[in-house]
């Protein structure tokens, strides 16, 4: 049995403790916002944020989160979760959308810790988020304007 | 095809089926609870003015998308262009998918319903213009019947219907099922391109919204109660089948429900997608290879080679390209350029989920792109009347060619799947991403051998073109996406000869975003740009000059030169390259500026690029179009490749070892479109053929090195 926090609630599992956080979002809290790419951390579709840091879901073993708290994009929130969003539907930065959470999320995380990140910081921190349909100047464009609006 | 033909079909599916509301009604019909799957569009009850336009009391419009969303616009196009002729105003506009109809809702360019080859908006646009302002009429009839005034003293604007000397004033949802009533006009007048509102300006997309918050919902999505997750172990080998299997291991496993043998492989069965994971991972499986393609890569390339001697398929044959390449006084050049298999690979893998309904009828729910062909399928498999099956069309999470299959192969693997467990529960068929980079279904490997010959005052005489490679299209004789972009290049060479060779082998093929011309720009491209260097030749002015008979190729190259300042001074350590290509109808040039990177890879600073795709419907969407397909496309001439190992088996299995581009190795973009009032073309695939030969055009005048093998990167590791 393993209890953690999901988006506030107080949320147990007890199924087999070794099931990837993913598909405990995903098949047991059926919140479908969270997506699979290729289970082993290269693509960041699964990306949510583990006590405040991104983390990817598909290779982190549900038991390693005791008592953690985890935020999916259905329950992102706060003033760059805010700045992010409005900047990417500005510039209509989706198109097949599948990536999108993952993106958003490791987003997010890199204005929480650096609100005015250069070309290089995006480089890093969007390292691990892949999308095939190749939205990563919409990408960069909405974080510096996103970043822009939290300065303002 | 007129409005009013299609009419009563349209209405009479509808009437036979739960998909107007979605939710509610799918759930009551099938046996178990559609717990999600997305009802797009206006909720409520709907007056259906035609087959796309149906109005809701509230006067919110859906437009029913005949083409997929994965990511390239129709949703967003189509509904423009509806609103448009509607006189609509662009905040009361909704869209949803089209149900599965080869007869309504045909791609007038296919003869099925079907989303591919950048046909969206160009076979919709007199379709879809025609149905908006029919549905105008029929608001307009209602209206003047109701206020007994003339029709032809009625306005409307931005969704209001009014007449100004009765001082009546009413929203399209007033009149919406008077008008459902009304008989179409048997002939609609069409608004001059020059009063257009909606069309031509940039449009936020409407699927947007949901892609940011995570409420999209794609079939991986849809969930039902009592489902079953089901995935298929399969070979490793392309016609490799069962010889055997041991299920014990799997079976123990918590969650699993059941094991069966299907066509394609071993199905396992589970609770959820943990346990079927593992299920999978714990099966041992015999597989008998007797029938199997065991060559390697490396040895269809040989083969390819040794093909080339034979007598091949004539695609082109102008002048005399032997006596040209053996006169007097000339220089000539030759190479080979050889492309690797390359797979889809979309963000979202294969998947569906199917469900039985309690009076035996069928409910898909996928990313369909040739829908009628999966109800086909579905109903053949599971022993079904094709009455009896709906497929409701969900977004897709990208495709690229992949889900766009005739005879719809994987739907045959899905319904396998459900028919083997019986069809009691609900079952998500999916694939990993392993499946995925492992299941075939590739942009086949070709081999291209050029010759080509200068005389000695630059000009470019003779072109001898030999392409060696899978017919995609399974064809004996000439098949035509083997040879587009060569046969047919618009360059003025006197003595230009095509010839295609199109071996079979056991490895399944398809369509890869561009077919055809994701081999021949590149081919056509490099080798030209290297005659012109010969020649001592511009690469823009050498080309405009063998471009005079044209214009729209010129147009773009123009224009692209023109953005990226052609000729002026470029930083040190990098050089620009230029291509331009015709795809599906539209025109595009491009300008990479590469310089010599990590590795020793391309690093590519920046790509302008200059679009000829007629009347542009949402400048919005064409440049996310050409900046996609750029990045696609370099990603794939960088970095991939499928390889078949020694014995035939895929060397590659995920984003590890099939790369895709990454935001730091994305150029900066800058599109130009071409203003014209010609007939619109599409986009989705027009900005990758280009990107290869641009980059590689650059690479060589960086490094002396031509460009011979792809991916770039398998070159320089060697």
């Amino acid at each position: 049995m393993v209890t953690f926090t999901l988006n506030g609630q107080d949320t147990t599992f007890d199924g087999d403790p070794d099931t990837p956080l993913l598909w405990v979002i995903r098949d047991a809290e059926r919140l479908t916002g969270t997506k699979y790419g290729c289970g082993i951390a290269q693509c960041g579709a699964c990306t949510v944020h583990v006590d405040g840091m991104t983390r990817r879901s598909c290779i982190t073993p549900v038991s390693t989160l005791d008592g953690s708290s985890v935020t999916t994009i259905e329950g992102l929130e706060g003033t760059e979760a805010e700045a992010v969003q409005a900047a990417w539907k500005a510039i209509d930065v989706p198109q097949c959308g599948y990536c999108q959470s993952g993106q958003i999320m490791s987003a997010v995380s890199l204005l929480q810790f650096t609100p005015n990140p250069t070309d290089e910081d995006i480089d890093g921190a969007m390292a691990g988020n892949i999308c095939r349909c190749a939205t990563y100047k919409r990408i960069r464009q909405a974080i510096h304007d996103a970043a822009k609006t939290l300065e303002g | 095809m007129g409005i009013e033909t299609i009419r009563p079909t349209r209405r009479g599916f509808l009437a036979g089926t739960g998909l107007v509301v979605g939710l509610t009604l799918v759930g009551r019909q099938a046996g178990a609870a559609l717990i999600k799957g997305v009802a797009e569009g206006a909720p409520g009850k709907q007056a259906d003015l035609n087959a796309f336009v149906r109005v809701a009391p509230d006067g919110l419009v859906t437009v029913l998308s005949k083409h997929l969303e994965m990511g390239q616009g129709p949703y967003t196009g189509l509904t423009t262009i509806v609103a448009e002729e509607l006189d609509a105003d662009w905040d009361q506009m909704r869209v949803a998918a089209a149900p599965a109809d080869d007869d309504v809702y045909k791609n007038l360019a296919f003869g099925l319903q079907g989303t591919g080859g950048s046909t969206s908006i160009a076979n919709s646009y007199d379709q879809l213009r025609k149905a908006g302002a029919t549905a105008r009429a029929m608001l307009v009839a209602a209206a003047a019947k109701e206020w007994d005034v003339a029709a032809g003293e009625i306005t409307v604007a931005r969704g209001r219907i009014r007449h100004e000397g009765k001082n009546k004033d009413a929203g399209f949802g007033e009149f919406a099922e008077k008008a459902a009533a009304m008989d179409p006009p048997s002939d609609v007048k069409l608004k001059d391109p020059k009063d257009f509102v909606l069309i031509g300006k940039d449009r936020h997309k409407l699927d947007t919204d949901e892609k940011t918050n995570g409420k999209a919902i794609f079939t991986l999505d849809v969930m039902a109660d009592d489902m079953l997750i089901a995935m298929v172990a399969h070979p490793d080998h392309f016609g490799a089948t069962v010889k055997g299997f041991d299920d014990g291991e799997a079976r123990r496993i918590k969650g699993v429900v059941d094991v069966k043998q299907v066509p394609q492989g071993i199905a396992v069965y589970a609770e959820n997608t943990f346990a079927a994971l593992k299920a999978r991972a714990a099966l041992k499986i015999d597989w008998d290879l007797s029938k199997a393609e065991t060559r390697s890569s490396q040895r269809i390339y040989d083969d390819y080679r040794a093909e080339m001697k034979a007598k091949g398929l004539e695609a082109a044959n102008n002048g005399d390209a032997d006596a040209a390449l053996s006169a007097e006084g000339i220089t000539t050049m030759d190479t080979e350029i050889v492309f690797p298999f390359l797979a889809h690979a979309p963000m979202e893998p294969l998947d569906a989920v199917l469900m039985m309904a309690d009076d035996g009828s069928i409910d898909c729910y996928n990313g369909s792109q040739f829908p009628g062909q999966d109800k086909a399928a579905i109903a053949e498999i599971c022993g079904v009347d094709p009455a009896k099956v709906r497929i409701n069309v969900q977004l897709a999470g990208g495709s690229f060619g992949r889900r766009a299959q005739f005879g719809s192969p994987y739907m045959r693997e899905a319904a396998a799947v459900f028919k083997a467990s019986g069809m009691k529960r609900p079952v998500k068929h999916m694939w990993t991403r392993e499946d995925d980079i492992r299941g075939g279904f590739y942009r086949p490997i070709y081999v291209h051998s050029i010759k080509g010959a200068i005389d000695k005052d630059g000009n470019v005489t003779a072109w001898d073109h030999t392409i060696v490679g899978q017919s995609i299209m399974k064809k004996d004789d000439l098949d035509e996406t083997t040879v587009e972009g060569t046969a047919d290049m618009p360059y003025k060479i006197p003595n230009l000869r095509v010839v295609a060779h199109q071996p079979s082998l056991g490895v399944p093929v398809l369509w890869w975003r561009s077919v055809g011309h994701t081999h021949t720009a590149f081919a056509v491209e490099t080798f030209l740009d290297r005659l012109l260097e010969r020649a001592k030749k511009d690469p823009v002015e050498g080309r405009l000059a063998l471009l005079q008979d044209s214009p729209r190729h010129v147009g773009v190259l123009k224009k692209v030169a023109e953005i990226a300042n052609w000729g002026s001074q470029v930083p040190d350590g990098r050089q620009r390259g230029v291509a331009v290509h015709k795809s599906f109808d539209t025109y595009v040039a491009e300008i990479a500026e590469v310089s010599i990177g990590d590795q020793g890879l391309p690093k590519v600073h920046k790509v302008w690029c200059a679009v000829d795709c007629g009347v542009a419907v949402n400048p919005n969407i064409i440049h996310a179009q050409m900046e996609g397909g750029i990045g696609y496309g370099l990603g794939a001439i960088l970095f991939d490749a499928i390889d078949l190992g020694e014995g035939g088996g895929v060397v590659q299995s995920n984003f590890n070892d099939y790369r895709s581009l990454r935001i730091s190795e994305m150029p900066e973009v800058e599109v130009a479109i071409v203003q014209s009032n010609e007939a619109p073309t599409g986009v989705g695939e027009p900005g990758v053929p280009p990107i290869g030969p641009a980059v590689a055009n650059a690479w060589r005048r960086l490094t002396g090195q031509p460009v011979q093998k792809l991916p770039l990167a398998s070159g320089l590791v060697a």
